[in-house]
């Protein structure tokens, strides 16, 4: 009996929960389906009267959605891939590779994470003016390259590549070039998925930097663009909801088929304490 | 030697990266704050002058900094401690025996965390809509008053607290999950056997054993939270009244509406220095209180 109740309670708090989380995405959904004007009611509507795509086709006909869309998973890609480049290698030789300082130079960087990136932003835009990147996408880019965050989870998980692995390989002739590609990259493989999981869904939802360096609203990603979208169409509630939907599923999409990479990243980045 | 060539090849590119976007850069800030870098400047930096402390006497006379920083730490500690609670009984909740369907609830819990914050703030803006907003219709079925949650000074940034509190909780629910996932059940058993309630087997089980880990949860949680900047800027733009400006918003219309650079970076640096300064008591007081 006081197993049932407890069951009873567990249960429907856990549902209770998830309806706060879900309930406002599923709306959105639905309001995003909706005809003008008709989620402005009281009590709202719940569910559209008569589902149509009108407010997605209205988006990327007349409101540059593809153009968004297309800057967002162009600079979203461009910037995870060449991050991975640069902080998997730099991981490796921070777990496995021998060189003058290298003890030294990890502890600043890890000191360094202390300092919020934000206070970096005014120079880095001044910077990048000078070096004629700001409005375009290399100003978005180049300052995601690289990051003291990534390099940490991927010199924890290096550690664990046995050195007798390397060490045959060099006898047999191996270039370290070679050991890297063919020996390290496959065990690392894990690790690499988690950080180009992380690394998607951080770009992708970044805010603040895009807003600062671009300018042109060709270059404007999704988030920046429907910030400034919803400022023009305070009232247009329907519209808003489909550029939140087009804006919010493709991360989530990735994020259910990777889950797994993705919470074992968060779980390992989360023990630097 | 040509394994100690081939370690800087790997490691190079990134530590260049690293140095010049973002060392460069943040002492370059330090340096900027003391200078009267302005949209002149931007011009032509002949008309670059060094004012020593001035940015920041000046800026600690502005009301409107006291009143970012007042609202800055309104949020962090309101929302801190909300959004950790909440992170702490869903994770119990998914601990418990009892639990069914554990991997959906997890990831319908979480979900909030990976979705874009401003596509979600934009969705909350309506839900918090004083006429026709979800919110105030639950209220009204309560038999509460609607409340004009946006546009009400003292209202604005509750209504921010409770979306940051339902955008962020899941990270770290999963945390403190896999910190109660390594808790020893022969723990729970002897504490049973000595016939402790469910409440005492968390007073003095779970929450001793948890207390590392909150801690950590606690000290990067308070950073994140001292960093508010998107959530007032799409869903009230620092208002009613100011009322949701935060620090860093401050820092945002100093430098980038008003290219006031030089004491937009001296902004940057009183909150670096107080983000330090709270991160620092925070280790300290969890090391007073013990090994951790």
């Amino acid at each position: 009996m006081k197993r049932l109740r407890a069951s009873a309670l567990v249960n429907g708090l856990l549902a209770a929960g998830a309806l706060v989380t879900l309930f406002p995405l599923l709306w959105m959904v639905s309001a995003s389906l909706m005809s003008p004007g008709e989620a402005s009611a009281t009590p709202p509507p719940v569910l559209p009267a008569r589902p149509s795509f009108d407010n997605y086709r209205e988006l990327f006909a007349h409101g540059g959605m593809w153009r968004y869309l297309a800057n967002s998973v162009f600079l979203a890609s461009a910037a995870t891939l060449a991050s991975l480049i640069f902080n998997v290698a730099a991981g490796y030789a921070f777990a496995k590779l021998r060189f003058a300082g290298r003890e030294r130079i990890f502890r600043a960087l890890l000191g360094a994470l202390v300092i919020p990136g934000q206070v970096a932003m005014v120079p880095l835009f001044l910077e990048l003016k000078a070096l004629g990147l700001v409005n375009s996408y290399g100003g978005v880019i180049v300052p995601a390259l690289a990051s003291i965050f990534g390099i940490f989870l991927v010199r924890q998980y290096a550690r664990s590549i046995p050195d007798e692995l390397l060490e045959a390989a060099r006898i047999d002739g191996a270039s370290e070039w070679r050991i890297f590609a063919s020996v390290v990259l496959p065990a690392l493989r894990p690790i690499v998925v988690t950080l180009g999981v992380f690394t998607l869904l951080a770009t992708w939802n970044d805010f603040m930097w895009p807003l600062i360096v671009l300018s042109d609203k060709d270059l404007y990603t999704l988030p920046v663009a429907l910030a400034a979208l919803s400022r023009e169409h305070v009232q247009d509630n329907e519209l808003m909801m489909a550029g939140s939907v087009v804006t919010i599923v493709p991360v989530l999409l990735v994020f259910l088929s990777l889950q797994r990479y993705y919470l074992e990243g968060l779980l390992a980045g989360s023990v630097k304490g | 030697m040509t394994r100690q060539r081939a370690a800087w090849l790997f490691v190079g590119p990134a530590l260049a990266v690293i140095g010049v976007f973002f060392f460069l850069p943040v002492l370059a800030a330090l340096a900027l704050s003391f200078t009267d870098f302005d949209i002149y400047a931007l011009a032509s930096l002949a008309n670059l002058r060094l004012v020593g402390l001035r940015n920041y006497s000046e800026l600690l006379q502005r009301p409107e900094f006291w009143n970012a920083l007042g609202n800055t730490l309104y949020f962090v500690i309101a929302g801190v401690p909300l959004s950790i609670g909440a992170s702490l009984g869903a994770a119990l909740l998914l601990h418990a025996r009892a639990a069914r369907f554990k991997a959906f609830f997890r990831t319908a819990l979480f979900a909030p965390v990976v979705t874009t914050l401003v596509a979600s703030a934009v969705v909350w803006r309506y839900l918090f809509n004083t006429r026709y907003g979800w919110l105030n219709y639950a209220l009204g079925g309560l038999g509460l008053p609607a409340i004009d949650w946006l546009g009400d000074p003292r209202f604005s940034m509750p209504a921010i607290i409770v979306f940051a509190v339902w955008k962020n909780f899941g990270y770290n629910m999963i945390i403190l999950l896999a910190g109660l996932q390594a808790i020893p059940e022969e723990l729970y058993e002897a504490a049973r056997i000595d016939g402790a309630s469910v409440w005492r087997q968390f007073r003095y089980v779970t929450l001793p054993m948890l207390t590392p880990m909150l801690s950590m949860v606690a000290i990067l949680t308070v950073a994140g939270y001292f960093q508010l900047f998107a959530e007032p800027y799409v869903m009230t733009q620092g208002g009613p009244l100011q009322s949701t400006m935060s620090v860093l918003y401050l820092m945002y219309d100093e430098g980038f509406k008003w290219w006031n650079l030089g004491s937009a970076s001296a902004v940057a640096f009183v909150l670096f220095v107080l983000m330090f300064a709270v991160t620092a008591a925070q280790i300290a007081w969890t090391r007073r209180r013990g090994p951790a």
